[in-house]
């Protein structure tokens, strides 16, 4: 690798201060799962890493009913994987925070990493996207939120400005009753793959459970950054929970996309594979809706 | 020349202290200037495990650790929990099972496997597998590596005796 | 002594062994588990530097120039190496004749002279004080190119108007020489009867063609050197290999150094598999070493380094066409095989050739393989080299054959498979084999019959055959006067055949496993020895070793004779029992008696007949996705005749990891490059082999049917299991969804396309 510096920050202004004096060469280091690999590879140039894993604002992990949740940037997602009220409150997270490589890398990459990392197709992003978290921001021109649908620009590219980190992010709590949600996505391999299509769902059902009252649905791995897809969600609202009202979900959700033909899979591929996962999403998430109502 | 920062850790229940570039990675200083050899150079971008080391409790692969990042931290290698006597009940079973082929991939699957147990004493073979995912063997077909680590478990649960 | 140890058929009727065919710990792997094991990647001199390769980012280029100046002066940096640091081969090459060509494309790949030929092709070498600094010398190195169009396609690289790699290649067309320029290297062929007339008489034909992906051994350590070329004119070489009197021969004429002054070590190998016989940077480590003043230097590849610049196995292009008639007897089959060779010729092709319908009788055949140059790189061998394509192609092929035959698949294998007698495509007779034994034992497993339990599930079987290898073998032993002996060969102990060796020997001696202290030896203190490929090493270092083990009991029979004052019949050996008039010894107590004042050591060279082939059979259990093209490993039962498993944990241990390889090259692993001829998935997230939980539990079963040409009927064992799965998990596949898969990898795309093209689900 090419030599860089090396700088420890203990709090956020000091992570900006650093971030915004260094300039565009100044990288952050949290898990290093995909920046080491990067500056190795030399499809990245740091001339300094500000470590930011000692931040207590990065690394916050809380839950209040009346809040939502809070995931402080630099948390692992091993630790997000272990924190209950995740398992309760946001399965869909759960399912796509457990899935970012293996058990190796679980413990050093953070949900904020793979936020910032921007790739087209991380796991973590259509999962949040569809729990309608924000993204806490600091910079030298202070804080600023913005929704994480609008996060990612281009592939690899974020909103983030010159000098700018991510402090946390904020899922607000969970809507009441009849709620569920899941992540799902294809790869060749059991594990230890790059996601070919991922299919983040989340619903919320009727009282008698039979026809949805909200829906928002988001894709990975099909354009350059991961989607939303209003218009399905949008579709479904009102709509039973029958196989007929899925299946057209899923087809809105499959006209959406613009997937590309790389080494990971083709255009026909994909698409195929967003109307396949979208409904199997959507089924396992009503299953999950209607699953908690037995626990209460 | 790019400079050196001293760093101080702890390397298997050793107070430790070495100097390295920022851009040395903890795979580099434990091979090349510690002599801890154990612990093996793969892929050396964190897709085949062999380099897993377990940092502050966590299981990682070395290669994406930076050196630099252990200051203060404690670093357990294939080197630490091999006893001074004897051997570990996972390489007990490594050998009994003959789970080891050219080696290369072992340590980092013991390690692998340490992490495991450490946290889940009785796992089923799925478990166990999904647990070894990121630790890539080519020899074996990992059958007698599952074998040895589910034979282990039952040891450690069935008895107090055993290097754990 | 040297021995020939050729037709001595051994008789293995009802022979009864007291170590052969146990599991013993192997003490050498104590040192795997706790890390101690010492690699090539492990090695570590005093003042050692660190090199680094600056690779062609084109997949075809001229070289205009090369500039190092700016690296020389970097700080840190000791020596930079291009082709120019060669020694001039011409001579050697005109000397060398038909063969000289081989070992001007062995230096030219080792770094490009003239012209580079594929994406990764090695131009320039640096040694400096760190590998960082080597790596950040290489950008510093100024190399101009002026590009030329790729030749990729196999047929297309084959088509008179293609652009040709090498201006000099003219095709061996059937042992002469053609004259025209072309990129087909070489075209061999096999046959016997009149196909035609075959096909004629078959009441089913079936015929098909095939596409198989380039594909990588895989192993986890990358290839890595190590040199000290000493100002006394010694080159010591530690390093990452199968052979290392090879390594030895290889660096010896590369750079013109007579071999006395090469020495190299044995060290233990992180995963080979047909890959690490070739070299790439020993002669990098060795010139850059003297360059830089003596030091030693040390190279180690990065994994995209070795995919894209080390010897993947060959792409292929295959045609198979097979009739039978209705009873099931092949009436014909021929085989038309293009293999690609990568940068420089010497594809597989010709062995493939030699195996692809070597299981079955068939009096009407026609093979024609062809070997193919292409900007891709030089190809190497890979487990059976060239075998799992071929046999992927008929081995699905024959089952659909069966499927309009309406017989069932092993059924029709033992119909028409080989026995002993019946002739190979070599022209040879079969001697003592196995395939009848493992098609009946395959049948009567329990899983074969067992029921599929799910909706889009399906068994597939196959068969295949791979000849195994003998060659040079060499082995000292020394006996201890604890009764213990010390038993050195030149085989690189690649997974453990250190333990096969003792094995053997202490069975010849009537000894323990634990009595016998085997090692590898390094280039000078052994004679020479083949590298460990072709499954040689328990055939023929087995027989070096059996050899020095009868030479040791004739010695000690005589050394008692004398002590004894009796005839040397009266001094009898038999069951680790030396019977001496009316007495009895053991080893042990005789080698303290008779090896004190003068001590007792042997040694042997041999180069054994009686290589015996293996085969095997396989069953396999799939679930395919139809909505996704994922397939499912379920279950898998892989039967092989192995002809006497010396150690059966290791032999099962070597199947599992065979047939998961097999798995990999089925569904998943391929070389994907751009327009440009680059390869584009270069680490192991993308060039993707089995993690664990992709596999299940393997089931190996041994079959035994004993070698002949072997005193313990060892058949080679590591290779074989490699064949058939790629053809296997096809035939599930069409038992599960109905789709024939004739393209490899069956990557979930690709079954996805034949689902939907079969019209199996609507999109």
């Amino acid at each position: 690798m090419l030599a860089f510096d090396y700088v420890k920050a203990h709090n956020v202004k000091q992570a900006v201060s650093y971030l915004s004096q260094r300039g565009e060469s100044a990288r952050i280091l949290n898990g290093g799962t995909d920046l080491i690999v990067q500056l190795q590879e030399g499809s990245q140039r740091a001339s300094l890493l500000v470590d930011i894993k000692a931040i207590p604002e990065l690394n916050q992990l809380s839950y209040d009913p009346h809040q939502g949740l809070l995931v402080g940037a630099a948390v692992s997602c091993w630790d997000i994987c272990q924190f209950p009220a995740i398992k309760k409150y946001y399965p869909g997270l759960l399912d796509a925070v457990s899935l970012i490589g293996g058990v190796q890398i679980q413990g050093r990459a953070s949900l904020g990493g793979n936020l910032c990392n921007a790739s087209p197709a991380a796991d973590s992003i259509p999962a949040l996207i569809i729990y309608q978290a924000t993204c806490l921001i600091a910079g030298p021109d202070g804080s600023r939120e913005i929704s994480v649908e609008d996060f990612c620009i281009a592939p690899g590219q974020t909103a983030l400005r010159l000098g700018e980190l991510l402090v946390s992010v904020r899922l607000p709590p969970p809507k009441i009753g009849g709620t569920g949600a899941c992540y799902l996505r294809f790869t060749p391999r059991s594990e230890m793959d790059i996601a070919v299509v991922g299919v983040g769902v989340a619903v919320v059902l009727s009282s008698d459970r039979t026809t949805f009252d909200w829906a928002r649905i988001a894709l990975g791995a099909v354009a350059p950054t991961p989607l939303l897809v209003p218009a399905a969600g949008e579709f479904l609202r009102g709509q039973k929970t029958s196989a007929a009202a899925i299946k057209q979900a899923a087809q809105i959700a499959k006209e959406s996309t613009r997937p590309i033909n790389d080494m990971r899979g083709t255009i026909a591929q994909r698409k195929h594979l967003t109307a396949i996962l979208v409904r199997r999403a959507l089924e396992k998430a009503i299953g999950r809706a209607q699953q908690n109502d037995k626990e209460e | 020349m790019p400079s050196k920062i001293p760093v101080n850790a702890i390397i298997n229940n050793e107070l430790i202290q070495f100097y390295c570039e920022p851009r040395q990675s903890l795979l580099e200083v434990l091979r090349d200037d510690l002599n801890l050899t154990g612990t093996k150079q793969g892929c050396n971008n964190g897709n085949c495990g062999a380099c897993s080391v377990i940092l502050d409790g966590m299981l990682v692969n070395s290669c994406l650790v930076l050196a630099v990042e252990i200051e203060g931290k404690s670093v357990t290698t294939i080197e630490g929990i091999t006893p001074k006597e004897g051997l570990h009940i996972l390489q007990q079973k490594f050998l009994e099972h003959n789970a080891q082929q050219c080696g290369i991939c072992a340590p980092g699957f013991i390690m692998a496997a340490k992490a495991l147990l450490d946290r889940n004493p009785d796992p089923t073979e799925e478990q166990v597998r999904r647990w070894l995912a990121g630790n890539l063997c080519r020899c074996t077909g990992y059958v007698k590596i599952v074998q040895a680590v589910l034979d282990a478990a039952s040891c450690l649960r069935n008895s107090t005796q055993v290097e754990r | 002594m040297i021995a020939r140890a050729p037709s001595r058929k051994q008789n293995h009727k009802d022979k009864k062994f007291r170590v052969i065919g146990t599991s013993p710990i192997r003490s050498g792997d104590i040192d795997k588990v706790t890390g101690q094991a010492i690699y090539g990647i492990d090695t570590h001199l005093p003042g050692m530097l660190y090199g680094a390769v600056l690779r062609s980012p084109h997949a075809h280029a001229r070289i205009l120039s090369i500039n190092c100046l700016e690296a020389e002066m970097m700080p840190g940096v000791k020596a930079v190496i291009t082709s120019a640091d060669f020694p001039d081969l011409t001579k050697q090459i005109i000397s060398l004749g038909e063969e000289g060509a081989s070992l001007q494309y062995q230096t030219d790949n080792i770094l490009a002279r003239d012209k580079v030929l594929y994406y990764g092709h090695a131009v320039a070498a640096v040694a400096a004080t760190s590998l960082h600094i080597a790596t950040e010398a290489l950008q510093k190195i100024n190399v101009t190119y002026e590009d030329i169009p790729p030749v990729v396609d196999i047929r297309k690289a084959m088509d008179g108007g293609a652009p040709v790699i090498h201006s000099n290649l003219r095709t061996d067309e059937l042992g002469k020489k053609s004259n025209n320029p072309t990129n087909i290297a070489s075209h061999v062929q096999f046959k016997s009867g009149n196909p035609e007339k075959g096909f004629s008489q078959a009441s089913v034909v079936v015929e098909r063609e095939f596409n198989t992906a380039t594909v990588h051994q895989g192993y986890i350590e990358p290839q890595n050197a190590t040199a000290l070329f000493s100002a006394n004119g010694q080159l010591s070489i530690w390093c990452s290999t199968q052979g290392v009197f090879s390594v030895r021969d290889q660096v010896s004429e590369i750079l013109q150094i007579p071999v006395k002054y090469i020495r190299v070590y044995p060290l233990e190998v992180g995963g080979a598999f047909g890959g690490k016989n070739r070299v790439y940077l020993e002669p990098l480590a060795a010139l850059l070493s003297k360059k830089s003043g003596h030091k030693p230097v040390k190279i180690v590849m990065s994994h995209n380094e070795v995919l894209t610049a080390t010897g993947p196995t060959s792409a292929s292009y295959i045609q198979i066409k097979m009739g039978a008639d209705n009873k099931g007897q092949i009436t014909a089959a021929t085989a038309w095989l293009a293999y690609a060779a990568g940068a420089f010729p010497g594809s597989s092709v010709e062995t493939a050739a030699a195996c692809i319908f070597a299981p079955y009788r068939i009096d009407n055949i026609l093979i024609d393989g062809y070997d193919v140059v292409v900007n891709r790189p030089w190809t190497a061998s890979y487990r059976a080299p060239g075998v799992s394509n071929a046999v992927f192609a008929c081995e699905v092929v024959i089952d659909e054959l069966c499927e309009r035959l309406a017989i069932d698949p092993l059924d029709f294998r033992c119909i028409n498979g080989v026995k002993e007698g019946d002739q190979r495509t070599n022209g040879l007779r079969y001697d003592r084999i196995g395939f009848q034994e493992t098609l009946e034992t395959a049948k009567n497993q329990p899983h074969y019959t067992a029921p599929l339990l799910g909706p889009h599930q399906g068994r597939g079987v196959a068969s295949g055959f791979w000849s195994n290898g003998g060659g040079r073998s060499s082995a000292s032993a020394s006996i201890n006067l604890d009764g213990t002996v010390n038993l050195a060969t030149g085989s690189v102990d690649l997974t453990g055949t250190r333990m096969s060796l003792s094995m053997q020997l202490a069975e010849t001696l009537g000894i323990q496993a634990d009595d016998v202290r085997t090692s590898t030896a390094d280039t000078d203190f052994i004679g020479y020895t083949d590298g460990t490929w072709g499954s040689r090493t328990s055939f023929s270092t087995g027989w070096a070793v059996y050899e020095v083990g009868r030479q040791l009991i004739y010695a000690l029979r005589k050394r008692a004779a004398d002590l004894w004052q009796l005839p040397l019949k009266h001094v009898k050996f038999s069951e680790g029992i030396f019977t001496i008039g009316n007495q009895k010894f053991t080893f042990k107590e005789l080698a303290s008696r008779l090896c004190e004042d003068y001590p007792l050591s042997v040694n042997t060279s041999v180069s054994p007949d009686g290589v015996g082939p293996a085969f095997a059979t396989h069953i396999v259990d799939v679930e395919v996705d139809p909505e996704t093209g994922q397939v499912k490993i379920l279950r898998y039962t892989a039967v092989q005749d192995v002809g006497k498993a010396i150690h059966p944990a290791y032999v099962e241990g070597q199947i599992q990891g065979a047939v998961t390889q097999g798995i990999g090259w089925a569904l998943n692993e391929e070389y994907i490059y751009d327009e440009a001829g680059r390869m584009l998935n270069t680490s192991y997230l993308d060039y993707r082999i089995p993690t664990c939980p992709d596999v299940p539990s393997i089931t190996p079963v041994i079959v035994e049917a004993p070698n002949p040409g072997h005193p313990y009927g060892v058949r080679g064992a590591g290779e074989m299991s490699i064949v058939p799965p790629p053809a296997a998990i096809a035939n599930a596949i069409h038992a599960a969804v109905g789709v024939r898969m004739n393209t490899l990898p069956m990557s979930p795309a690709r079954l996805l396309e034949a689902i939907w093209n079969k019209g199996l689900h609507s999109d």
